[in-house]
C-alpha cells in the first residue's frame, strides 16, 4: 500500500517549466509516475512533456483533480509556491527547494494551521531529495533503480545518506515500502514523529529504518514517540558524531546549539527508548536486516 | 552570518534601543582620539570579532586615560584573540570599539532565537545578566522567562511586558524596557536574524535601559534579500579555507585532521567522516559538493581541499544520484592531471553508471586507489594518511 504517492496518485509539479523542474519531471514520467500536469505562473495553456500547463495550483485541481504536487521553485518564492498548494486542496506536497529563509518557514507553517487537521495538507521537506514509494511513484528527485520494492519503510533527513540506505538493503534482497526524505532545514514539513505516524498505519510496512543528525530536537521527540506508541521495529542512525559544536554541517539546520543535539546524545536517548542503532553508517542495511530476524523468530 | 558587536549596535540603535556612544578605531592612536570624542572620566576598549567570552579572553579593557587606551589598543591590535568559542587558532583583532563607560545597576540577559520546536520566535530572558546562558540554565534556571511569539500577528506589547515585570525591575523603567523588547524583535524579524543576544542589558544608576553588548547571526538563505545584512560580512572573521570553497559555492567545514573529504550530499559527509573517525584517522574538512556535480566542480573541490597543507591523504565518496559516476570519475582524472596531485586518492563510487565511472577511474593510468563500500573507503583512506605521514 506504501504511506502519502503510489501509482495512481494523480501528481503536478510546480515550476514544470524550469530546467530542474523538466529533468525531474521527465525521470518522474519514465518511472511511471502518474504526472498529471504542472504549473508554471504566466504559462498556462501550453503543453510540457505531453502534459499540460496551468497558471495556478487551483486551475490545475479542478481540471486534473491532482492529489499530491512536487515543489522545484526558488528560494524566494517556494513557501508561496507551498502556501499555494495547501489552498488549492493538495493532499499530499514535497518541497525539493534548498535555501528556503527560516522565516519562510515560520510563516508556512502558520499559515497551514488554519485548516483542521483532516483537511490540512501533508508537506515534507524542503532541502529534501523526495519520497518514493518503489515500484509505484516517485515524487523526487532521487535515482529510482536502487530502490527495491519491499516493506521496510525509510525516513531520513539526507538525501544521500537514504540512497545509501536503499542501496545497502537492496544488496541483502531487503526492500523498501517507502522512503521519505523530512529535509535538511531546520523548520520543515513534517518531522520523523510525524511520518512514523503514517508508517504505524500502513499495513505494507514491517520496519522503519530512521536516519537522523545532529540539530534540532525531532529525533529525540521521534525517540519518546516509539517508545511509548510505535509497535514496528526501527533502526537509526545519526549522523554527525563527529561534528564540532556550534559549527553548520552543510544543511541549514545540521547544527548543534543545544544539549541533547549532539549525534552521541541522540544516540543515547534513541537507545534508551528501544531504537535498534546502527553502529556505522556502512551497517544500516545489516542492522535493519538483524532487526527483521529477529521479528521473525519472535 | 555573524557581525560584529559594533555593526549590531548600529543596527539596533536604529529599531530604537539605546546603545553607548561609541566609535570605531584601527589603530592605537584613532582610540585615542575617539575616546577624546566621547568625552568622560572613562572608556571601555573592546577588541572585534567573531565570538562571545571576549571579557575572559582580555579583549575588553576599561581605561581612564589616555595612556591606558593606547596600552590597550596596542596590546590587542593585529593580535589573535583566543576564547573559548574560537578554538585554538583564535581570531585576527583588526578593529577595536571605543565605547563611554556606564554606571550599572543591573544587569539582565536578554535574547531572541528561532526555536526549532516551537517552530517560532521565542524570547530568553533572565534578571541573572552578565552569565552566559549556559551558565544560567545551570545555576538558576527559575530566572528564565521565554515568551513564544506567534508569527501571524507578531509580538505584543502585552508580551513585552510580560518580560519587563517578570524580571523584577521598577516599574518606572518597564515602559523602557517594553520599548527595547519590542524595537530587538522588530530588528530580528525585519532583517532575517536567527539570533539576537543582550547580556548584558544594562539598568542604569540614572534608570536607563542601555545596550552593553549585542550579538547577532542571520539566516544566510535570506540574504538574497538583505543586501544591507550581506555587506557586513568580514572575511577576516573566517577560516580563510572555508572562505576560498565557500566563495565557489562549495559547502565547506574546515577541521584539524589530515584525511581531505569530497563527498556528494550533507548527510553522507558527516557520515564519511564518522567513517574516518572510526577507522582511526582525523578528517580535514567536511565538504558536499552538491548535486549536480560535474567534471569543474570536481575539479574546484580538489583545489579547495589541497589549500590545506595538513593534508595527507584525499578520499571521495560520491553516491551518483542526480549526477553521473563517468561524470565524476573524469572531474578526479581532469584534477589529477591538471594540478599534479601528489598525495593518496581514494576513490568510493556509487549508484548511476558506477560501472563506467569506475572503468574510467582503471583506465587513466593514473596511481588511485578504488574502494567499495564506505567502510572499505574510510579504511584505505585512513591507512593511506598514515603511511604517507
Amino acid at each position: 500500500m506504501a504511506i502519502f504517492i503510489n501509482e495512481n496518485t494523480p501528481i503536478l509539479v510546480q515550476g514544470f517549466t524550469g530546467r530542474i523542474g523538466t529533468f525531474h519531471a521527465q525521470e518522474m514520467i519514465d518511472y511511471g509516475t502518474n504526472v498529471v500536469g504542472g504549473v508554471t505562473p504566466g504559462k498556462g495553456g501550453s503543453s510540457h512533456l505531453g502534459r499540460p500547463v496551468f497558471n495556478t495550483v487551483k486551475g490545475a485541481v479542478d481540471e486534473t483533480k491532482a492529489e499530491a504536487s512536487i515543489v522545484f521553485v526558488p528560494p524566494p518564492f517556494a513557501a508561496d509556491a507551498i502556501m499555494e498548494a495547501a489552498d488549492a486542496g493538495i493532499k499530499y506536497c514535497v518541497c525539493i527547494t534548498d535555501g528556503i529563509p527560516t522565516q519562510d518557514m515560520i510563516r508556512v507553517k502558520r499559515y497551514m494551521r488554519r485548516y483542521k487537521k483532516e483537511n490540512r495538507m501533508v508537506l515534507t521537506g524542503p532541502n529534501c531529495a523526495g519520497t518514493i514509494s518503489p515500484g509505484k511513484a516517485m515524487l523526487g528527485i532521487m535515482p529510482g533503480h536502487i530502490y527495491m520494492p519491499g516493506r521496510v519503510g525509510i525516513v531520513g533527513r539526507s538525501g544521500t545518506l537514504g540512497y545509501e540506505a536503499a542501496s545497502q538493503l537492496k544488496d541483502l534482497g531487503i526492500g523498501v515500502s517507502t522512503s521519505v526524505g523530512i529535509g535538511g532545514d531546520p523548520i520543515n514539513g513534517s518531522s520523523f514523529k510525524d511520518v512514523l505516524e503514517h508508517f504505524a498505519e500502513d499495513p505494507d510496512t514491517d520496519a522503519v529504518m530512521m536516519i537522523g543528525e545532529i540539530g534540532g530536537p525531532q529525533e529525540a521527540e521521534a525517540g519518546y514517540y516509539i517508545r511509548d506508541h510505535f509497535k514496528k521495529p526501527v533502526v537509526a542512525y545519526i549522523a554527525g558524531l563527529s561534528a564540532p559544536k556550534g559549527r553548520r554541517m552543510g544543511h541549514a539546520g545540521a547544527i548543534v546549539s543545544a544539549f541533547g543535539e549532539a549525534a552521541a546524545e541522540k544516540v543515547e536517548i534513541l537507545k534508551e527508548c528501544g531504537v535498534a542503532i546502527a553502529p556505522t553508517p556502512s551497517e544500516m542495511g545489516a542492522t535493519v536486516q538483524k532487526v527483521l530476524a529477529a521479528k521473525q523468530a519472535a | 552570518m555573524d557581525i560584529h558587536e559594533y555593526q549590531a549596535k548600529e543596527l539596533l540603535s536604529k529599531f530604537g534601543v539605546p546603545v553607548p556612544r561609541g566609535g570605531l578605531a584601527y589603530s592605537p592612536e584613532q582610540a585615542v582620539y575617539r575616546a577624546h570624542e566621547i568625552g568622560g572620566p572613562k572608556w571601555v576598549v573592546k577588541a572585534q570579532i567573531h565570538s562571545g567570552a571576549r571579557g575572559k579572553a582580555g579583549g575588553i579593557k576599561v581605561c581612564s586615560n589616555e595612556h591606558e587606551i593606547e596600552q590597550a589598543a596596542q596590546g590587542l591590535l593585529g593580535k589573535k584573540l583566543v576564547t573559548i568559542q574560537t578554538g585554538p587558532a583564535g581570531k585576527l583583532v583588526s578593529r577595536l570599539y571605543i565605547e563611554e563607560a556606564t554606571d550599572i545597576d543591573k544587569e539582565i540577559y536578554l535574547s531572541f532565537v528561532m526555536d526549532r520546536a516551537a517552530e517560532r520566535i521565542v524570547v530568553v530572558s533572565s534578571a541573572a545578566g552578565g552569565m552566559d546562558i549556559e551558565e544560567i540554565s545551570h545555576s538558576q534556571p527559575d530566572t528564565i522567562i521565554k515568551v513564544v511569539v506567534d508569527p501571524a500577528v507578531g509580538m505584543q506589547g502585552f508580551q513585552a511586558r510580560e518580560v519587563a515585570f517578570g524580571l523584577g525591575v521598577d516599574p518606572d523603567i518597564v515602559g523602557k524596557l517594553e520599548r527595547v523588547i519590542l524595537g530587538c524583535y522588530r530588528a530580528f524579524r525585519d532583517l532575517d536574524a536567527n539570533m539576537l543576544e543582550i547580556n548584558p542589558l544594562v539598568i542604569t544608576k540614572q534608570k536607563g535601559v542601555i545596550a552593553l553588548d549585542a550579538k547577532m547571526s542571520f539566516d544566510e538563505n535570506a540574504l538574497f534579500r538583505r543586501p544591507q545584512i550581506a555587506e557586513l560580512r568580514d572575511k577576516s572573521q573566517e577560516d580563510s579555507r572555508e572562505t576560498y570553497a565557500n566563495d565557489r559555492g562549495l559547502s565547506y567545514v574546515g577541521l584539524d585532521g589530515d584525511i581531505g573529504c569530497i563527498v556528494n550530499g550533507a548527510g553522507l559527509a558527516m557520515a564519511t567522516l564518522d567513517m574516518i573517525k572510526l577507522a582511526g584517522g582525523e578528517p580535514a574538512n567536511f565538504l558536499d559538493i552538491g548535486g549536480g556535480a560535474s567534471p569543474e566542480r570536481v575539479t574546484k573541490s580538489f583545489k579547495a581541499v589541497l589549500r590545506d597543507k595538513n593534508v595527507k591523504a584525499i578520499l571521495v565518496n560520491v553516491f551518483a544520484g542526480i549526477n553521473r559516476c563517468d561524470w565524476v570519475a573524469k572531474g578526479v582524472v581532469d584534477a589529477i592531471k591538471e594540478l599534479e596531485i601528489k598525495v593518496p586518492i581514494v576513490v568510493r563510487l556509487a549508484g548511476t553508471n558506477v560501472e563506467e565511472g569506475r572503468k574510467i577511474i582503471d583506465q587513466s593510468g593514473l596511481t588511485m586507489i578504488s574502494a567499495e563500500t564506505l567502510a572499505d573507503a574510510a579504511q584505505k583512506a585512513v591507512s593511506a594518511a598514515k603511511n604517507a605521514a
